[in-house]
């Protein structure tokens, strides 16, 4: 057997020999109650009132918990499909194609891999009770995540619903940074490089911002509060940042900027970004982690930053091209769900707009024209739509944010108090503008360091042959498209 | 015997084949094609990036005809596929020294 070969079978024999380990033991300890709500107990002859009212009141709790958890389970399935096949067409569709199928395989292999290791850790890094930079190993192998809610995260779903909601959010955070690299990097390289970074960088911003203690978390003890509803910080300025080092470090393409690199297919990356508008629902409602009026306030804000971005792009677009593209209007929505992804809960419908339309010019004028000026081949503006469009909402996030949505800070009595720049609190405005610096700086750094380790480890690029032959072939062996077939 | 090759444009296609039809050529070949002659081609904008696209699609129809049959051929096409304007096309002659039908192995003008 060659190295690799043997390599991979140890690794595999490793992963079968843990799991057994764990499947044992563990079995003992969730065996909790089947099914959402037991059967009312038969009712006797006439149960004295107290007894029944009690009975009643646990009856409505599992009924609104009922609610809560479709919801969430919904929610949950939404945001899987934003990456598969969400992302993976929008990716897919914008690279030529000879590569169409080594770019959806990126997002495929992030679904597979980030769950195991969500499973036997990552979950336990991010939400575990720890120090405010990471979360402790008490969770490892979801040890202790059943039926049962955590109070502190969600109290009316079971813990076990809130976990894979927030896998689904793991998952997608490095699919988004594959965009940077296409059509260059090795497949061995990335699932090393993406392994490593959900250690080093996605669990540990994903604590500091929603895990308990974490330094940034506005609601559990947080030093710096941070208001991130749905992973402007955590997810798209670490993807977004993390692209660009990417970019920087793996240098362009073969025969960029000089070469045509046209989209293969517009009409795949079209499909794509319609689902990731309908999944973002799930990504933006689902973070209210209930089916209440909050849900439904960030369902709405959700929607309306998109229409916002599309319109924002698109008239920057007829206005400099005199014609507005169907791949510019779908960028510009993207744009737009990018930045309201941390406001989501927060701010009202017409901030949303507002919010939306600033991404979709920003965005509009990083990629088309910042880009250009410094020449980084990031190939797929991850960075230019992720990173900017994260870091416009969050810092927006702080202005826009109020009360009369979600009246997240509370005084000493437990009154309501302004929560942004709208509401009289300015400083939250600067510490969105530090919580932003934190993902900005982890995201470098930890970016940095890992592609510098697999580089030396295994290298990043594949060599030249392997560039223009395309990586359908040389990476995977197979074609996208065998239409004479 | 003669080839007969026209480039045209892809809209004259249906028109050029039921008119050939009508004259009794009964075998031709068809590709889809690009190329071009003096025709200008277009700009396409993707993500602010210009690219020029000056190969424009045609349909190449081939056909190996007896020779009393290619005059009428050559000015049906003619014919069919003119529009008048630049990027109408062109059509190629050439002789062709044997054909050969797979089937039965018929030679010359039978095989046709």
């Amino acid at each position: 057997m060659s190295w690799r070969r043997s390599g991979a079978f140890c690794f595999l024999a490793g992963l079968l020999g843990s799991l057994c380990c764990f499947v044992l033991p563990v079995h003992a300890q969730t065996g909790g109650p089947q099914g959402a709500s037991p059967a009312p107990p038969a009712a006797v002859s006439s149960p004295p009132p107290a007894d029944r009212i009690a009975q009643l009141e646990q009856q409505i709790a599992e009924a609104r918990s009922s609610g809560d958890n479709a919801w969430m389970l919904v929610s949950s399935a939404l945001v899987l499909l934003m990456t598969g096949p969400g992302l993976a067409l929008f990716y897919g569709g914008l690279v030529r194609k000879k590569n169409v199928l080594a770019t959806m395989m990126q997002s495929f292999a992030l679904m597979v891999l980030i769950t195991v290791l969500w499973a036997l850790v990552g979950y336990s890094l991010c939400f575990h009770a720890g120090n405010p930079f990471l979360g402790g190993p008490g969770y490892a192998a979801l040890r202790g995540v059943g039926p049962l809610p955590d109070a502190d995260y969600a109290a009316s779903i079971p813990q076990q619903t809130f976990m894979v909601f927030q896998l689904m959010f793991a998952i997608i955070t490095p699919a988004l940074i594959t965009g940077a690299f296409a059509e260059r990097m090795k497949f061995s390289a990335m699932v090393a490089f993406m392994a490593l970074w959900s250690f080093l960088v996605y669990d540990p911003m994903a604590h500091m911002v929603w895990g308990k203690g974490g330094l940034l978390n506005a609601t559990l003890g947080g030093r710096v509060p941070t208001l991130d509803f749905a992973g402007g910080t955590v997810v798209h300025i670490t993807s977004g940042v993390s692209a660009l080092v990417c970019a920087l470090y793996l240098g362009k393409r073969l025969g960029y900027p000089r070469a045509p690199m046209p989209p293969h297919s517009v009409v795949l990356s079209f499909a794509g970004a319609c689902l990731l508008w309908v999944g973002w629902f799930g990504f933006n409602a689902g973070s209210a982690l209930t089916a209440g009026s909050l849900a439904t306030s960030a369902f709405v804000a959700t929607h309306f930053s998109a229409a916002a971005g599309a319109l924002g792009w698109s008239a920057a677009e007829w206005l400099r091209n005199g014609k507005p593209s169907a791949l510019g209007a779908i960028s510009g929505a993207v744009a737009g769900l990018v930045a309201i992804t941390p406001a989501s809960g927060f701010v009202g419908p017409m901030s949303a707009l507002t919010i939306g339309l600033v991404a979709g010019l920003l965005c509009y004028w990083m990629v088309a024209r910042v880009k250009a000026r410094f020449g980084y081949d990031d190939s797929l503006d991850a960075f230019g739509v992720h990173g900017a469009g994260g870091t416009i909402g969050a810092l927006l996030t702080g202005v826009f944010a109020t009360q009369a949505i979600n009246p997240i800070f509370k005084d000493a009595q437990g009154h309501a108090v302004a929560v942004g720049l709208l509401d009289g609190n300015a400083r939250q405005v600067w510490n969105q503008f530090l919580g932003v610096t934190v993902a900005w700086v982890l995201s470098a750094v930890g970016t940095l360091i890992i592609l510098k380790v697999v580089d030396l480890a295994i290298g990043l690029r594949v060599p030249e042959e392997a560039e223009i032959q395309g990586l359908d072939v040389s990476q995977h062996g197979e074609e996208g498209y065998n239409l004479e077939a | 015997m003669k080839k007969v090759e026209a480039i045209i444009q892809p809209s004259r296609f249906e028109l050029v084949k039921t008119a050939l039809a009508e004259i009794g050529v009964e075998g031709m070949t068809v590709t889809d094609v690009r190329g071009h002659g003096r025709q200008k081609g277009h700009t396409e904008v993707y993500r602010g990036r210009e690219y020029t696209v000056d190969l424009l699609p045609k349909i190449k129809i081939e056909m190996v005809l007896p020779d009393h049959l290619v005059d009428s051929a050559v000015q049906t096409i003619l014919k069919a596929a003119k529009t008048g304007k630049i990027g109408d096309g062109k059509v190629f002659l050439s002789n062709v020294d044997e054909a050969i039908r797979i089937r039965n192995e018929d030679r010359g003008d039978n095989a046709l």
